[in-house]
């Protein structure tokens, strides 16, 4: 028998610690100068080296899309797999390999589009893996296509009389495949971002961030409404757990469920007391949250989440499969491979 | 009474009936205690692809042919000297299989006015008293009434009674080959732990059937078929997919790597994933994934972390791979992908076997995408050239293709097994680290081209790998035009090097010089064995050489080929790996092809040879 893998790590050289510049790679950032996903990558290195992983047990999976450049741009082990295939790539990573922390960048083309197969099961099972969805509702590496989020209507270069494709709401496709951690930030909000990334990491199981990212060649200025200065305030609501649901620049407006009915409320005449208190573990609520998704430039809406919506702790796929394991060793004793060869019903020939 | 028994070399039997009537089970009992008898045996199982197609009807006809001889035993025979029916359909659909002056039995209940009319036999005809078989010794058996009559006052329902009628006629043949029940009862016992009452109705009407041989006052002869003269040993009873799930765990133990399946249900390939999660405490971790591409993924990132990873599908589970098979040739990863082939295009007959997908194989990528390809050629050899696919896979860090078919994976055959010792060894070929200072080159290659397998874990390892062209040794992304075409040379290179660690091609019977080199591959080995050792008697000069290397081929294979006059090229497709020898060896290779979801006869390719020697 040759080294197997578990010799090979028993004398692997010790962990160090590590600096966000270790993360950085020798290759060249091909991204279009502006694009949101530098910020969600410098986010990314100054969180990691927080979280007390080490950097050799790191891995980044990405599909095909411009965010998944992103593993070549990280100084950790990576995979630029083919589209919509990242999740299946990682399912069969972490299944063999538990311990390690596995990192899923897509897009939401790869995700949802080609990939949509491979998202929802992965969520079910609940591998406890991370994945950064970068949405920017386009097709930017094929240069311009309207994706699955893409609003109704819109005008692009495979949709010159505009889209009639009824866009995915990403998170509520989440909540509907079960997922146990379903959170939303932005790539302009770096302190929310690196907060997200930081809970993500620390749910077990499939933690799924959802990023609001500008695409500023094909599709600038989709998300501008929720992160410039002037409008954030009011069309945001920045969701903690606990705390009362209420936005607006002079904190003034709240939510309210009215039975099953979420209604808008002014603090002028409402009491926070009154008002909605998020609650990450009630699924009803996060459903209901994840369809706080209307159009900003409807007259009466709702402003739209940021935060994590739902957090379940639920069993991971790799943690039952690792036991059954376990189980099968105990119960029938470590595999003999003789005794298999034979299977019990032999004869002889002299 | 007595009865007079009839000494035989072999006996070919044929069972068939609806489906639902346990036709295959019947079958795998006969051959399993036959085994045990000491005879070589070999088996072909044939049904439809409907798991209950409408009872009565051709369509749903099963039947489960077996051959046993006391000499070596290739094939699962040509024609067979015993038909059983358990209805009129399976009497229409068989009857052109049966040898003339053969003998058939019928269950007499399966023949009336409605089963009839379901076998489009003309209104008023019934084949059983109307002459038409004269040629054949006919049986008739009323198996139902005779099943009723033995568990009379057992308690058990009219529907559950009537189950255990395929029980009494495995009796009875029992009882004409002479062969003993009790490794039948002992299955029963297992079986129905359960429902000890089941057991002992099934072991009550087997032992009825088997009485009724004994106790008969109709003329019946028995057939004596003695053990075989085989290599001494010790055999097991093996089909091809059962044999090709051991030969990956053999793999996974004597490489020390564990052993990952991704797999999606897929006929006939579903019985490796079945076998394979049956043994998980060999370490082994199947994941029946949500479809074919998410398989071989979810394989291709287990081959990342380390592990021996695998896929199982039949043809067009192939197909929705394939983008993920090129992945795996970029990234340069070990992977075992396993087609057990059907007939197609498209869906084409899930439960029929074929050889059509070797060009698949070979050529069914974009890209220059070359990659090795083992075919096994019977049952039991599923276990060793699987075992050579992961040992090439994981020692030249590349994907390999495993073709078996569905003749192979349901069919059965006596296997003198090998001790766990004796397997080759399967070295593999991590990285384990990097000297300070140094930058790790993830696309840098050993004598064999193969790069080193680096896994996550490992300081100082840490690198970036995809489908995007690598830059040589740094494999860092690069469009350069000369690197692409030096890669895309440097793969097939590497590929094309596995030659030299396989072993020559060798001949398999024959002359090594001559007028006709029969070259096959796959599960056309017992055919074309069992005819050219026919035409080898009859004094015609002719050999034959199976191929399991199908890419790269054996370094000798262009010499053998030209020792002959001719080189015919049976394939169970419409002529592949006829058009690729045509291609690498600019000989005159000649196809000989069957396309009907069957395997060839023997009496068929002995025909063939006859004509071109």
């Amino acid at each position: 028998m040759s080294t197997t893998v578990e010799e090979l790590l028993a004398v692997a050289p010790l962990p160090e610690a590590f600096t966000a510049k270790d993360l950085v790679t020798d290759q060249d950032i091909r991204w279009c100068p502006g694009c949101g996903d530098y910020s969600i990558l410098k986010q990314v290195q100054t969180v990691l080296p927080e979280l007390g992983l080490n950097r050799e047990e790191i891995v980044f999976i990405s599909g095909i899309g411009c965010s998944s450049r992103f593993p070549y741009y990280m100084e950790t082990y990576g995979m630029h797999s083919i589209h919509g295939r990242a999740t299946a790539v990682a399912s069969g990573l972490k299944a063999t390999r538990p311990e390690l922390s596995v990192w899923i960048i897509t897009g939401d083309g790869d995700s949802m589009s080609i990939g949509g197969n491979h998202f929802i099961h992965l969520l079910r099972r609940n591998f406890d893996v991370n994945i950064l969805l970068f949405n920017n509702e386009i097709y930017g590496l094929t240069k311009g296509q309207y994706s699955p989020t893409s609003e109704r209507g819109k005008i692009t270069k495979s949709t010159p009389m505009g889209s009639v494709d009824h866009p995915f709401n990403p998170l509520a496709l989440v909540m509907g495949a079960d997922g146990t951690f379903v959170a939303r930030s932005m790539d302009r909000d770096p302190i929310h971002l690196r907060t997200i990334l930081r809970r993500a990491n620390a749910h077990t199981g499939t933690s799924l961030v959802e990023i609001y990212q500008n695409c500023n060649v094909f599709n600038d200025g989709a998300f501008e409404v929720f992160t410039e200065k002037s409008s954030k305030t009011e069309e945001t609501l920045m969701v903690e757990n606990g705390q009362p649901l209420i936005f607006g620049a002079a904190k003034d407006k709240g939510i309210k469920l009215d039975g099953f009915t979420p209604r808008l409320v002014s603090l002028a005449d409402h009491s926070a007391d009154d008002l909605w208190i998020h609650d990450e573990k009630d699924r009803m609520k996060a459903n209901m949250l994840t369809r706080f998704f209307d159009d900003p430039a409807k007259e009466e809406h709702f402003p739209r989440p940021f935060g994590v919506f739902y957090q379940e702790d639920r069993f991971t796929y790799e943690t039952e499969l690792n036991l059954q394991i376990e189980t099968a060793i105990a119960t029938k004793g470590k595999g003999n491979l003789d005794r298999l060869l034979s299977g019990g019903n032999v004869w002889e020939v002299k | 009474m007595e009865h007079t028994t009839l000494q035989a070399t072999d006996a070919t039997i044929l069972f068939a009936g609806d489906s639902g009537d346990g036709i295959q089970l019947t079958g795998d009992q006969f051959t399993t205690t036959t085994a045990l008898f000491g005879n070589d045996v070999s088996t072909f199982p044939n049904f439809p692809a409907e798991i209950r197609a409408p009872q009565g009807t051709l369509a749903g006809v099963s039947g489960f042919q077996i051959k046993f001889g006391s000499d070596e035993i290739h094939t699962p025979g040509d024609n067979c000297d015993l038909l059983v029916v358990m209805n009129a359909a399976a009497l229409k659909a068989n009857l052109k299989q049966l040898k003339p002056g053969g003998m058939i039995i019928a269950n007499t209940e399966g023949f009336d006015a409605k089963n009839l009319r379901l076998a489009k036999f003309p209104e008023g005809v019934n084949p059983l008293d109307d002459g038409s078989l004269h040629s054949f010794k006919l049986f008739t058996l009323d198996v139902t009434r005779l099943t009723k009559l033995t568990l009379e006052g057992s308690g058990l329902g009219t529907k559950e009674i009537d189950r255990t009628k395929n029980m009494f006629v495995l009796g009875f043949i029992y009882w004409i080959y002479n062969r003993p029940v009790e490794n039948t009862i002992k299955f029963l016992e297992q079986k129905f732990a359960k429902r000890p009452d089941i057991v002992e109705a099934n072991v009550k009407t087997l032992k009825a059937g088997y009485n009724y041989g004994d106790t008969t006052e109709t003329f019946m002869q028995r057939v004596q078929v003695n053990p075989a003269k085989i290599a001494p040993g010790v055999y097991r009873n093996i089909n091809g997919n059962p044999a090709t799930a051991i030969g990956l765990i053999a793999a996974s133990q004597k490489s020390g790597l564990p052993l990952y399946l991704g797999s999606y249900p897929i006929t006939p390939a579903s019985d490796i994933l079945h076998e394979l999660s049956r043994h998980k405490n060999f370490g082994v971790r199947t994941f029946q994934a949500e479809d074919e591409i998410g398989a071989i993924c979810s394989a291709i990132g287990a081959s990342f972390g380390g592990s021996l990873a695998v896929t199982t599908s039949s043809g067009p589970g192939i197909a929705l791979k394939t983008e993920a098979i090129g992945l795996a040739i970029m990234l340069e990863l070990p992977l075992v992908i396993i087609n057990v082939q059907r007939g197609g295009p498209s869906t084409g007959l899930p439960t029929k076997t074929e050889q059509a997908d070797l060009m698949q194989a070979m050529y069914g990528r974009n890209g220059e995408a070359p990659m090795p390809i083992i075919a096994a050629q019977t049952p039991s050899d599923c276990f060793y050239a699987v075992y050579e696919a992961c040992r090439i896979a994981v020692e030249h860090s590349t994907p390999v293709f495993f073709l078996s078919d569905g003749f192979l994976a349901n069919g059965a055959e006596p296997w003198m097994f090998p001790k766990a010792d004796d397997l080759k060894p399967i070295n593999t070929n991590f990285a384990t680290g990097i000297e300070q200072g140094q930058k790790f080159l993830p696309y840098q290659r050993d004598e064999k081209l193969a790069r080193k397998w680096a896994v996550p874990g490992i300081k100082g390892l840490e690198h970036r790998i995809g489908g995007l062209e690598k830059e040589h040794e740094t494999g860092n992304i690069s469009y350069d035009p000369d690197n692409h075409e030096f890669m895309v040379k440097l793969r097939a290179e590497k590929v094309e090097k596995v030659a030299d660690y396989i072993p020559l091609q060798s001949l398999d019977n024959g002359p090594e010089k001559g007028k006709l080199l029969v070259l096959g591959w796959g599960s056309t080995y017992g055919s074309i064995k069992t005819a050219v050792i026919r035409a080898l008697a009859e004094g015609l000069s002719v050999a034959h050489a199976h191929v399991r290397y199908l890419n790269p081929f054996p370094k000798n294979l262009g010499e053998i080929l030209n020792n002959y006059e001719y080189v015919l090229i049976p394939e169970m497709n419409n002529g592949q790996l006829v058009r690729i020898i045509r291609d690498k060896y600019l000989i005159a290779a000649e196809g000989f092809n069957k396309i009907k979801g069957m395997p060839f006869t023997s009496e068929e390719l002995f025909n063939k040879i006859k004509t071109l020697t």
